[in-house]
């Protein structure tokens, strides 16, 4: 996604987090997520100055098919409540989901994140690639919802004529934030130790050269989504064919009336009554636009992701080039 | 049985804990359930010294230096339970959560609803993690870790304590495990003995990459750290490669003026180095790199074809 530079006056507060959350967030996935499962949790921290800080997280259960959501409410409350305890900040700031090669942008994320947004301005969410993160570098993004899509959102106004009013393209659903480290001194130390004592070895996944698999996948999202973008034009398109079939047949209505009329007062008869003409003709349903933006969205997204992807593949075989050069 | 324990562990921790002797007979069966449940028909005295290793992720160092951060004034310590999973031979400690408690001269509480409470909770969402022990921050194992230990004990069988010197006493955040056993002469004054077991960093894959990346927070002055986009990463990682290189390089210069003796393991390794690079022809290499290269070409054609096309859409929508 691009980094909007807000022109308003409020400037978009960065996010910064811990190495704790990052690990949990690595580790929730790791745990309960298999394929392309969805996991998701709630950020706890506070807003600082003109930041906004992430100092813990704790996962949501999987929806199940036993127990319906009462578990949900409940669960977060408990926790909270518990978590106050030990003295975590127990403020809601946010919640993260993990995302299965970039496919996150959906109506689901898009009401949470609102009404997230709606209560608490500076919430984010944060989507975590657990597959990009495997293949050599932590992806973590953050995002918010752009000012004038929350102000669509509480209209909820999703005709075509809305959005135009609004003036709201694809690039400006979203806006990434960027997201900065920052541990305490004791973490430091921490991590200081696990270097010395931890015997892992280097493995090099972002030197990797093979890429026919994730392109595959990829390529595949984005056909299905273009797939589902066409069936939407289309489906756009009949109706405005319908809107000026309708124009026109409102049109010849009128003329007719009025040739009438004027033949009817040659006659010297009283003019037919004007009919409502609304009535006779109804306008056709305007398909709500909305599902349009986020799929727009979303190839953008997979777009973005595939580029980065293939830039950073191109560099590898180059390298790989001069180096066989060499022999 | 015990006795004999005694002179062959190092650096064991003894104190004396206030068991009466009735307790002792309640004690006893526990103990050979212990043995019996580690699968092992072995006595006590193998289990303890060559215990079962303690495997540690770091998501759990990582929480208990941040409860031991946020510690309520006037605690010098923080406990909590450690949730894992145990295997044969080893136990793996994959989440913690810290649990409130007073700590005086004489006395010892512990939120035991709390701690019940937090676990369910936890079970909720990973069901299959175990309450196996508890950690303290701090160096020694005082009596009152004796005390708390009996409570876990209770919860899990066969619980490891798990400290964590976040003070930093000798200079370094001391992490060990400990497993206790009893010991003393059967029929008197029965003490409780923490045996060290070893302790290992185990990762997750994602984990250790995502680790890698928060080791270089270590070395900014401001302890900050963003996340840098795609090449540079290839860029880095290449640098990385090159340094290691530049090592191995070094020593083998140094070996072969005769600096350092020539080592026959290093030597295979270096073997094993050597043949790893495939022998490929130029015109066959040439051909796959070309196709690759025109793989990714191709799809970052597309791509942009894509995002022009819905752009474009986007426009003629909003006219």
């Amino acid at each position: 996604m691009f980094l909007i530079f807000s022109k308003l006056k409020k400037k978009t507060m960065d996010v910064y987090t811990t190495n704790l959350v990052v690990l949990k967030i690595i580790k929730h996935y790791q745990e309960e997520g298999q394929g392309s499962e969805v996991v998701q949790g709630v950020l706890l921290g506070l807003v600082v100055d003109d930041r906004l800080e992430i100092t813990n997280c704790f996962p949501f259960p999987q929806h199940t098919e036993d127990d319906a959501d009462f578990d949900e409410v409940q669960y977060q409350m408990e926790m909270m409540r518990s978590l106050r305890h030990v003295n975590i900040d127990h403020l809601h700031v946010g919640w993260y989901q993990s995302t299965y090669y970039g496919s996150f942008v959906s109506r689901a994320l898009l009401d949470s994140q609102f009404s997230y947004q709606h209560a608490i301005e500076e919430s984010v969410v944060l989507i975590y690639d657990p597959i990009k993160t495997a293949q050599g570098s932590l992806s973590l993004k953050a995002y918010r919802l752009t000012p004038k899509l929350m102000e669509i959102c509480k209209e909820k106004d999703f005709t075509p004529e809305g959005l135009k009013k609004a003036n709201i393209g694809f690039e400006q659903m979203f806006e990434e934030v960027p997201i900065v480290i920052k541990n305490s001194h004791l973490i430091n130390v921490l991590m200081w130790e696990l270097e010395d004592k931890s015997t892992v070895a280097d493995k090099h996944e972002l030197l990797n050269l093979s890429s026919s698999n994730h392109l595959e996948k990829s390529l595949q999202l984005l056909m299905d989504r273009v797939d589902d973008m066409s069936q939407d034009i289309v489906k756009y398109n009949t109706y405005s064919r319908n809107l000026s079939k309708q124009q026109q047949q409102k049109h010849q209505y009128l003329q007719r009336r009025q040739q009438e009329n004027a033949q009817r007062q040659s006659r010297g008869e009283p003019p037919l009554p004007e009919e409502d003409i609304s009535k006779l003709f109804k306008p056709p349903q305007p398909p709500p636009r909305m599902d349009t933006l986020l799929i727009a969205g979303q190839i953008n997204n997979y777009c973005q992701n595939v580029k980065e992807f293939t830039s950073q593949n191109l560099g590898k075989l180059f390298m790989a080039e001069a180096l066989q050069g060499h022999n | 049985m015990e006795s004999v324990r005694c002179g062959a562990v190092e650096d064991a921790v003894i104190s004396p804990a206030p068991i009466k002797p009735a307790c002792l007979f309640a004690c006893l069966p526990q103990t050979l359930l212990i043995s019996t449940t580690e699968g092992t028909v072995l006595s006590l005295l193998s289990m303890s010294v060559f215990g079962p290793v303690v495997k540690i992720h770091p998501v759990v160092l990582a929480s208990i230096c941040d409860s031991y951060e946020r510690r309520n004034e006037g605690a010098s310590r923080v406990i909590g339970t450690l949730l894992g999973t145990i295997d044969k031979h080893s136990i793996e400690v994959t989440n913690c959560f810290s649990v409130p408690h007073n700590e005086s001269e004489d006395e010892v509480a512990v939120d035991m609803e709390f701690a019940k409470n937090m676990y369910e909770l936890h079970k909720r969402v990973s069901p299959t993690e175990v309450i196996i022990g508890w950690y303290a921050t701090g160096f020694d194992i005082t009596e009152h870790s004796v005390l708390i230990h009996e409570y876990y004990s209770r919860e899990a069988s066969n619980p490891i304590h798990l400290t964590v010197d976040t003070a930093l006493q000798s200079g370094k955040m001391n992490i060990r495990a400990y497993v206790s056993a009893q010991m003393g002469v059967p029929g008197k004054t029965v003490g409780v003995m923490f045996t060290p077991l070893t302790v290992k960093y185990v990762y997750y894959d994602t984990e250790r990459i995502g680790v890698d990346l928060l080791q270089r927070t270590r070395l900014t002055p401001s302890r900050t750290n963003g996340l840098t986009s795609d090449l540079s990463q290839v860029g880095g990682a290449a640098a990385r490669v090159q340094d290691m290189l530049t090592t191995v390089l070094a020593y083998i210069e140094d070996v072969l003026s005769g600096k350092v003796t020539a080592d026959n393991s290093v030597g295979r390794f270096l073997m094993d180095l050597v043949n790893k690079v495939p022998t490929i022809s130029p015109e066959d290499f040439e051909n796959m790199l070309n196709s690759n290269i025109n793989d990714l070409l191709m799809v970052t054609y597309l791509s942009n074809l894509t995002q022009a096309q819905i752009a474009l859409n986007e426009k003629l929508v909003l006219l």
